[in-house]
């Protein structure tokens, strides 16, 4: 055992612990799908509660649901899964050793999700201007929509459905800002060590041997995509036929 | 079982995880995972501390029926600071961060755990936790219970909600982080040989507490950031008056809050399951059963946190639901019992403390585990809700399980932890007594819990007084037990006799290094050919790599499979 371990050749990556960068990978990899379960977990008790209330609360989400921006939200869920795409080129430009291409595509993906956080942000803005931050989580911007007159057309006043109340929107609201609020988190996270990757693929560390950081925040950014996937048809696409009737 | 010969001299200058660095820096940076153990065991004592002194103020309180000691403001904090100290910042860490911690490499045989900086930050997390939790206290305190039920929680409690919130979401980060190094490093880090059966079941109690951790955890830390928003900024789920259903919080709370039972209880199992198969020198009776059963109860307990609920106004059938389920995860519990004691059954026993402690569990683990049985039929539950009965219940559980099986554990392991024995009169004369004091505690509570008495009211009638005072002078009594293995055990950290690698003569990998180990575990990365609880003659039973006078290694694949070649 101890001799099959000395011919091994020793790269500059491989931690002590480990006999071998192939136990390494292994560890890291499957480190990061047990981090991603706990995430599930997480924002679960978020699923959790949106259903609960979604199902008691059917017609304040869905009047809440049309005030939110659909344009906005479908733009945004295509940049995400632009961004994915291009992250999964990084993984596959790392694995073959294309350092250049690496490094483009990182770039790319930093942008794209840079792009998101910038959009989410006018839509937080607009709905800051709406007054339609719950609660007092905006200090001397207490949550008050003007609500619309029936036949009333303004699209930055809130036109209630059914047997909504502007107490169950705010409801909604509070679950939208926390549950888009902890997927940007992520995102911004996200972003910060995908420039630490930058940083190291442009000093020349990944290639074909070594590139299980790559791989890893590579499956950290799909997780959050997949998170957005869910959030947007949950968040915006309720109740869109009521519109017409 | 006193050793009568050693298998190697116990060179006290060679160079061990203890003496291969000094200083203050060598410890805070270390990324040893047997120092990070040790690292826990200093801050879980400390906590536990803290903990107990809340206990003994409240036993002084209910020595009188009157509420003469403590008002009762300061007496509804103070039982909420004991229980949050207790569960949060000792029960949950105690055994896998330091006992765990320190052997879940050395029994698989791997050089340290998957994540070593990962593990330093966890214990980094649990300090900065734990730290705000205290400012918490010194502040002003918290009155809510430790279930932080809202809306009393979210609006009416004037106290310090969120700081303590925050410290309990915190220091959640670092058993979240503590779980996913044990799978990780089960997974991937075993010595060759080192199969799954072949694993000591403490390893498979923990990889089932791992499970929870990694599972549960995250849910309370969203339900506790929720609440904090609620209380601050008057957005909501919980409060009716948004809109929203406190019920709604009690599910999420206890969805991860049962299954913490057994983290607690889990790797409390784990080290009983190895007292009582190597105290009785014989393979445990139906390994793989006592092996799945921690998976069973891993799952199982994921599907009873209604049982906490039964008057909360849930669904009768939901409640029927969980309480059926809540007699269904009595069965793999009872599998280990019965394991055990078949274990026990023609074993050649010997009663070293590890072992009186091991024994002690199973006798309070089995009265702490049939009341439960109590309280998950649904009837005798709402007669007994929320009075001394169930107090007693978790306690039997938490302290005669959990307490039990951790002073056990560290006494089974102080001679591989510190290279010293701990002196066994003390150690089997204290196990005694807190034996003794544990039950004088806590079976009054049974009686006076099941007459009607109720828990967090700091006066009582005066027919429950006996009750109280043999309740407090128990917990005298078990006190004095627990402080007396305290001033031992860091004597003998000093003063105790040096330990040989393996002073209790067993085939684990953890035996089969030096005592203390060296830093990198094992001289030669161990094969592992025998199973886990295969006794072999003492002489065979060698450390793996052996080191000659001049501390160069030899013998390193002679010994490899722990055989004479």
């Amino acid at each position: 055992m101890a001799a099959a371990v000395e011919h091994e050749v020793s790269h500059p990556a491989l931690q002590h612990h480990f006999e071998n960068l192939e136990q390494q990978r292994e560890a890291g990899t499957l480190g990061m799908w047990v981090f991603l379960v706990t995430e599930i977990m997480f924002f679960g008790g978020m699923f959790f509660a949106y259903t609960l209330y979604r199902s008691k609360f059917p017609d304040a989400f869905a009047s809440a649901s049309n005030h939110l921006s659909l344009p906005l939200g479908a733009v945004n869920t295509v940049v995400l899964i632009l961004s994915s795409l291009t992250m999964a080129l990084a993984v596959y430009c790392a694995q073959v050793g294309k350092r250049r291409n690496l490094i483009l595509f990182l770039v790319m993906t930093i942008v794209l999700g840079s792009a998101f956080l910038g959009i989410k942000a006018v839509e937080y803005r607009d709905k800051y201007v709406d007054s339609l931050i719950p609660g007092r989580l905006v200090p001397g911007r207490p949550f008050n929509p003007v609500v619309a007159a029936h036949g009333d057309t303004d699209p930055h006043k809130l036109h209630l459905m059914g047997s909504a109340t502007v107490k169950h929107v705010e409801m909604f609201y509070w679950i939208y800002f926390a549950m888009t609020g902890m997927h940007a988190i992520h995102m911004i996270i996200g972003v910060g060590l995908l420039l630490v990757l930058l940083y190291f693929s442009w000093r020349g560390r990944y290639g074909p041997e070594y590139h299980n950081p790559v791989e890893i925040l590579g499956l950290y950014w799909h997780f959050v995509d997949i998170i957005w996937i869910f959030l947007f048809p949950l968040l915006y696409l309720l109740g869109r036929h009521m519109l017409h009737t | 079982m006193q050793a009568p010969e050693t298998f190697e001299t116990p060179a006290a200058e060679r160079v061990n995880y203890l003496n291969a660095q000094y200083g203050l820096k060598s410890w805070l940076l270390t990324k040893d995972h047997k120092r990070i153990g040790l690292l826990y065991l200093g801050s879980i004592s400390f906590f536990f501390l803290i903990g107990g002194l809340y206990a003994m103020f409240i036993r002084l309180e209910l020595l009188t029926p009157q509420g003469d000691f403590l008002s009762s403001a300061t007496y509804n904090k103070v039982f909420t600071q004991h229980g949050i100290i207790m569960v949060f910042f000792f029960l949950i860490p105690s055994i896998p961060a330091t006992l765990g911690n320190f052997l879940v490499p050395l029994m698989i045989g791997a050089k340290d755990l998957a994540f070593p900086r990962i593990n330093l930050l966890s214990w980094y997390i649990y300090l900065l936790g734990g730290i705000i939790t205290i400012y918490a206290l010194l502040a002003g305190g918290i009155d809510t219970g430790w279930t932080f039920y809202v809306p009393y929680s979210t609006t009416f409690s004037n106290s310090y909600v969120i700081a303590t919130g925050a410290g309990i979401f915190i220091s959640g980060f670092s058993s979240i982080l503590t779980g996913l190094n044990f799978i990780v490093t089960i997974h991937t880090m075993r010595a060759p040989g080192m199969t799954w059966f072949r694993m000591p079941l403490f390893i498979w109690a923990h990889y089932a507490t791992s499970l929870i951790m990694i599972l549960g955890t995250p849910v309370i830390a969203i339900t506790i950031l929720l609440l904090a928003f609620e209380r601050l900024a008057h957005v909501g789920i919980f409060d009716p008056a948004n809109g929203g259903d406190p019920v709604l919080f009690q599910h999420l709370f206890w969805f991860y809050s049962h299954p913490a039972v057994y983290i607690m209880v889990l790797p409390g199992m784990g080290i009983i399951s190895e007292l009582i198969a190597n105290f009785s020198r014989k393979n445990i009776f139906g390994y793989s059963f006592v092996a799945f059963s921690s998976l069973a109860i891993a799952v199982f307990g994921f599907l009873v946190w209604g049982h906490h609920m039964f008057v909360s106004g849930q669904s009768v059938y939901a409640g029927m639901v969980f309480s059926f389920l809540s007699f269904a995860v009595a069965i793999p519990s009872a599998v280990k019992v019965f394991n055990w004691t078949a274990t026990l059954y023609r074993g050649s026993i010997s009663y070293d403390t590890p072992m009186l402690y091991a024994l002690g569990f199973i006798g309070l683990f089995t009265i702490g585990g049939m009341t439960g049985l109590f309280l998950a039929t649904l009837g005798v539950n709402v007669h007994t809700t929320d009075t001394y009965f169930v107090v007693a219940h978790f306690h039997y559980v938490m302290v005669g399980g959990t307490l039990l099986a951790y002073m056990g554990g560290l006494h089974y392991w102080w001679p591989k932890i510190t290279g010293r024995m701990y002196p066994e009169g003390w150690g089997r004369f204290s196990a005694l007594v807190v034996f003794v004091g544990f039950n004088l505690t806590f079976l009054p509570q049974f009686i006076a819990g099941y007459l009607g008495m109720p828990r967090r009211y700091h006066a009582y009638p005066p027919e429950f007084q006996v009750f109280n005072v043999l309740s407090s002078a128990g917990a005298s009594i078990l006190g004095v037990g627990l402080l007396i293995p305290l001033i031992y055990l860091i004597w003998s950290m000093r003063y105790g006799r040096r330990a040989e690698a393996n002073p209790w003569h067993l085939p684990g990998l953890e035996w089969r290094t030096p005592s203390p180990p060296p830093t990198e575990n094992f001289l030669v990365t161990p094969l592992v050919t025998w199973e886990a609880y295969e006794f072999a003659p003492p002489e065979e039973l060698r450390v793996i790599g052996v080191f000659k006078e001049d501390e160069s290694l030899e013998n390193a694949d002679a010994v490899i499979d722990g055989r004479p070649t």
